[in-house]
């Protein structure tokens, strides 16, 4: 495959503005599937979460989970959206062996809600409004493995495997309007919104929304158009875009692949595209074309969904905060500065700092393992913190620390135990062992040890020079094989020189 | 029939739209169902007539709205009472062949 | 012919009750019955092995002291296009060809659980697509008055298995006639019931918004006694009304005591009863059996309906375009045939030469026809305008119950036509449900019940009584009504006329036919 062109980022936004759009599918954490009682589960053994509407078997119908429509109108609402007063169901007509009716059951001209907006800040502060198009509900598809082949990809594979565990999964799609007015920023917007939609169905409590897990999906819309010209350019869509980071790489590089290929006087193909996260590139995928007569028709096998205001009403007062309201009382509330607080939001952690934190850890001390320890972890492995452990495995950990339990390097250990899936990290410190050693009796066994050994110390510290309590310390530490906390053993020294 | 609007429908659209619903065709088939379509569309043109944009239109014979499930997990199927009627299977997912479209 | 398999299910539950009779003696003879004329009527496309052994664990049951239903151990048949876990459901396609589905429809529970037997499967057009049977995939099932004419379609197998009496009761399936019209032409009875009265959970969906299961038998108290069975709310299925139903059983027995036409109000549908392609003997048994009502005390008003004229147009869109998208399914990867070109292909090359493989040209025919309806830039012109027609239809409907407590019209245009003789000609097959497609579209219930034989072929003719919306209670009162009325006239019920089809006149009558 010949080399694509890209044009500097900065020459590109000089020549063009970038429009972008997004949608993003978020699956919702209800208990059972969007229209079959199947249980709605991750990383089970394949085809076993599955009933007969799972698997689209002749005779089957399906009927539709109350939780999510509740969950689809709360989203709706905290985009700021007009819900509908009726709605109802479409199907989506295509043949994928995926799809297990060979169509899709989702919404296409009366969707649940519609015409909201979303405000998303950007790293220096900066106040972005996104319009939003619609929030539909919609059915997810099941998963295909290609088998054969080199790649593991589609092409050049034998057969496929399909399992239909995540068959019917709920979803809702968010679709925004073209935001206008990014520029430079655009790469950093995309990602802004993504992790604002993140945050807020996490805060809503309606998503896992991990994005590793495909929780959260994004298709990023770029077009660019000359300076000066009111027509939209032709857009691209890259699909399976699957983290933050790659959000903003994306649209960076369909921004570089679309100048370099306009300002040659080419034009751009209408087109889906699909981002590679080992290369950093998008490739070309299917163009869209008359073939995409997916024959949208109203679901007979299910009626309108009719929100009453009362239900609207009591969802409404149960929204959480918007994201950016959210983010500064939080910010106030944790007492961080800018520049540790933007880290946090820009390493995607807000979320996580904040559960943390509301299973009963302190926000310096839930800041310092996610931004710290954990993150370097997730770097040096590429994934995302949030695969790494929960929110309340890190509250637990901070816990036994702040007891007194663990020192800081004791923690670290276990923390290395809870990402290898030992069990929680009260489990892991009584398998390992390796609980501090809060006995002053065994502690004083061993400082005389180390006095009998050093005779001269007590002396040296009565004298004033306090500081030369820390061999002893040191050699306690290591005889207890650092499960001593270090602040004890230095009171109990300094209590035995009778200082 | 009258054969006036016979004309309307052509055997390229519906080898096309055999396509989009994945029905090969025989060539003389195509032909057929050409003539047989054209006709059968004449005949249920009439709708037309009296579909005016003031009639709203009906989906379900009976109305009724915000029929819905509670969220409690029911039975499932086995694996292998799923895979029974496959004609294909590793053991645990179905098996088709190699796939040369893509994800939608 | 054992005469137990002539007698209606409500007799055969009360010799079951008195104990005169087991469900296993039952059973066996309605086997029997099937054995020696089924290979003539093919009526089933399965023979279930296990309903000795049903019977006899009804019959064990009963021993016991268990409370059992009023039916218990009363055999039925079912017919394909229901799922049944212990037997093959193919919807006569060959795209389904031995396919056992890990799950019962809901009716088919309620069937079991009232421990009805289940006799076996029966023929039907393929996928419900025709009026004939002649669309299955598995040849053509007979008419037991006329073994070379149609039993009606699509139900075609349950009416014959009812007419031929080898079985009291079946389940049928009715979208656009599929029980009513083959009642009509083998002299037996069929309900359709209000749609979203019995569950379509199981029920391989031909036209969602059209599709009712109904029962089908020999007289209308026992589809009423059926129908208390399969019927009632079904959280399985959105579209089941959750309507607390009365007894249809004591509605039917009710009709069957008193005078119910004194001043039942009798809509005589202007457009379904008359002109162009009636048959002149389906006329005349239509208007004598008016006459009848009318002599009973019914007030016989004609009610007009001019938007019936475009129901044909909007069903043939409606049915196909419903019916293009639920049929997308057979696809070769989940279940039923998978048919590989020669030399591979992609799953796409394997696909369409499965579904060509695999459906028969009416199918064929209907889905393309609603892939077309449904296609971008015709939507509007076709199915948005088919889904007006249907509130036009619902607005004549209402306005013809304002008029008329029921409303009336031949079951079918004609008596049983011959085998073959309209297989060629959608257009005029089409045309055979004209009666029968209105109710569908407004979710009307309808029943079909037959009013004697047509004077110039002998052939059996049916009346339809149309009810308002939920009130098919009514109808079950009024249709026993006219059957006592006019068994009384007649001094014996209609199908007791039916050829006996045992051995001699059955080879009589291929011999004829040959």
């Amino acid at each position: 495959m010949a080399k694509t062109d890209l044009m500097d980022f900065d020459k590109a936004l000089e020549l063009f503005e970038p429009v972008l759009g997004f949608e993003v599918h978020v699956e919702l954490s209800t208990k059972t599937k969007m229209f079959s009682d199947a249980p709605n589960i991750f990383g089970a053994e394949p085809n076993t979460a599955i009933t007969p509407v799972c698997l689209g078997l002749p005779g089957s119908l399906p009927v539709v989970n109350e939780q999510a429509v509740r969950y689809s109108i709360s989203l709706g609402l905290a985009l700021g959206c007009e819900i509908a007063e009726s709605s109802r169901f479409a199907r989506k007509n295509y043949f994928y062996p995926d799809l297990a009716k060979n169509y899709q059951i989702s919404q296409y001209d009366e969707p649940i809600a519609f015409d909201g907006s979303i405000e998303v800040e950007l790293e220096d502060g900066t106040l972005v409004t996104v319009p939003i198009e619609r929030a539909h509900m919609e059915e997810d598809a099941g998963k295909l493995t290609h088998v054969g082949g080199s790649t593991g990809r589609i092409q050049g594979a034998e057969y496929s495997l399909v399992d239909y565990n995540r068959a019917g999964v709920p979803l809702v799609e968010i679709v925004t309007r073209p935001i206008f007015g990014a520029e430079h920023r655009a790469p950093e917007l995309a990602k802004a919104y993504v992790s604002t939609i993140r945050d807020l169905v996490r805060a809503l409590g309606i998503s896992d929304a991990r994005m590793e897990r495909g929780n959260l999906r994004c298709d990023a819309n770029v077009s660019l158009r000359p300076r000066g010209q009111e027509r939209l350019g032709i857009r691209t869509e890259t699909k399976n875009v699957n983290s933050l980071r790659s959000v903003e790489r994306a649209v960076r590089y369909e921004i570089q692949r679309q100048a370099a290929i306009l300002a040659k006087g080419g034009t751009i193909v209408q087109e889906t595209r699909h981002w590679h996260e080992d290369t950093g590139t998008t490739s070309a995928g299917r163009p869209k074309s008359d073939a995409d007569d997916y024959r949208y028709f109203p679901e007979p096998d299910l009626l309108p969904v009719v929100p009453s205001a009362e239900l609207i009403k009591e969802l409404r007062a149960a929204l959480p905060e918007q994201p950016v309201a959210m983010r500064r009382r939080l910010k106030a509330d944790w007492g961080f500065n800018d520049q540790e607080f933007r880290d946090i939001v820009n390493a995607g952690l807000l979320t996580e700092v904040l559960e943390t934190t509301q299973q009963g850890a302190a926000a310096f001390q839930a800041r310092k393992w996610w931004m710290g320890e954990i993150l370097r972890i997730a770097n040096a492995r590429d994934v995302e913190p949030s695969s790494l452990v929960t929110p309340h495995q890190v509250s637990e950990l901070i816990a036994l620390v702040e007891s007194g339990d663990l020192t800081d390097r004791l923690a670290r250990e276990v923390l290395e135990g809870v990402i290898a899936g030992e069990g929680t990290p009260e489990e892991i410190v009584e398998a390992r062992g390796l609980k501090v050693v809060s006995d002053d009796g065994a502690l004083i066994a061993a400082i005389d040890e180390a006095l009998a050994a050093q005779p001269d110390v007590l002396d040296k510290i009565r004298s004033g020079k306090v500081q030369a309590a820390g061999a002893v310390i040191g050699a306690v530490m290591k005889a207890m094989r650092g499960q001593a906390d270090a602040a004890r053993v230095r009171e109990l020294v300094l209590e035995r020189a009778g200082a | 029939m009258s054969e006036s609007s016979t004309a309307d429908i052509t055997a390229e659209q519906v080898a096309h739209l055999a396509h989009l619903a994945r029905i090969d065709l025989t060539p003389e088939e195509l032909q057929r169902l050409t003539g047989e379509l054209a006709q059968i569309v004449h005949a249920v043109e009439k709708v037309t007539e009296v579909a005016t944009s003031d009639i709203p239109a009906t989906s379900h014979p009976v109305a009724l709205h915000n029929v819905f499930r509670p969220d409690v997990v029911g039975a499932t199927l086995s694996t292998e009472a799923a895979l029974a009627g496959a004609p294909e299977h590793d053991g645990s997912r179905f098996k088709v062949s190699a796939i040369l479209g893509e994800e939608q | 012919m054992n005469e137990l398999t002539r007698m209606p299910a409500s007799e055969q539950a009360r010799l079951l009750a008195d104990r005169e009779v087991s469900a296993r003696e039952l059973t066996a003879a309605h086997l029997d019955r099937i054995a020696a004329v089924d290979e003539q009527v093919h009526a089933f496309l399965h023979v279930n092995e296990r309903a000795l052994e049903v019977a006899e664990s009804i019959d064990a049951r009963r021993a016991a002291g268990e409370a059992v239903g009023e039916l218990a151990g009363v055999p039925v048949a079912i017919k394909d296009v229901l799922c049944t876990s212990d037997m093959p459901t193919t919807a006569a396609s060959r795209i389904l060809e031995g396919w056992v589905p890990p799950y019962d429809a809901t009716v088919v529970s309620r069937l079991r659980e009232a421990g009805l037997v289940p006799l076996g499967k029966t023929n039907m057009d393929e996928f419900a697509m025709g009026s004939s049977t002649e669309h299955s995939a598995y040849g053509p099932t007979r008419n037991p008055w006329d073994l070379e004419r149609i039993p009606g379609g699509s139900g075609g197998g349950s009416s014959a298995a009812v007419a031929a009496f080898e079985a009291a009761i079946a389940l049928g399936s009715d979208t656009g006639g599929s029980i009513r019209q083959p009642a009509a032409v083998t002299g037996t009875v069929g309900m359709k019931p209000t749609y979203g009265g019995v569950s379509r959970y199981g029920a391989i969906a031909l036209a969602s918004s059209l599709d009712q299961v109904g029962p089908v038998s020999r007289t209308v108290l026992d589809s009423a006694m059926l129908h208390d069975i399969i019927g009632g709310h079904d959280p399985r299925d959105s579209t089941s009304l959750t309507d607390q139903w009365p007894s249809f059983t004591e509605a039917a027995r009710a009709g069957a005591r008193a005078e119910a036409f004194k001043g039942l109000r009798v809509g005589v549908v202007k457009q379904l009863s008359g002109g162009e392609g009636f048959q002149a003997g389906v006329t005349q048994r239509f208007e004598a059996a008016l006459t009848a009502m009318s002599d009973a005390g019914a007030e016989i008003v004609e009610v007009d309906a001019p938007n019936f004229e475009y129901a044909i147009a909007a069903y043939y869109l409606i049915l196909p375009a419903e019916a293009s998208s639920n049929l997308a399914k057979f696809d070769s990867v989940r279940f039923g045939l998978r048919v590989t070109p020669e030399g591979g292909g992609t799953v796409e090359d394997v696909m369409s030469a499965t579904r060509a493989a695999g459906f028969g040209d009416e199918v064929k025919r209907r889905v393309i026809l609603g892939t077309y309806a449904l296609s971008a830039g015709y939507y509007d012109a076709y199915y948005g305008s088919a889904q007006k027609v249907r509130t036009l239809i619902q607005r004549d409907f209402d306005a013809a119950f304002r008029q008329a407590d029921v409303l009336v019209s031949p079951s079918a245009p004609t008596t049983a036509f011959k085998l073959g003789e309209r297989v060629d000609d959608p257009l005029a097959m089409y045309l055979n449900d004209l009666t029968t497609i209105p109710a569908n579209l407004a979710g009307v219930p309808g029943i079909a019940l037959p009013i004697g034989l047509a004077p110039e072929d002998g052939l059996p003719v049916g009346i339809q009584f149309m009810a308002p919306q939920r009130a098919d209670a009514r109808l079950y009162e009024v249709g026993a009504a006219l059957e006592s009325l006019l068994e009384q006239a007649w001094g014996h019920t209609l199908i007791s006329q039916a050829p006996d089809l045992s051995l001699g006149e059955m080879l009589a009558a291929t011999e004829g036919a040959v």
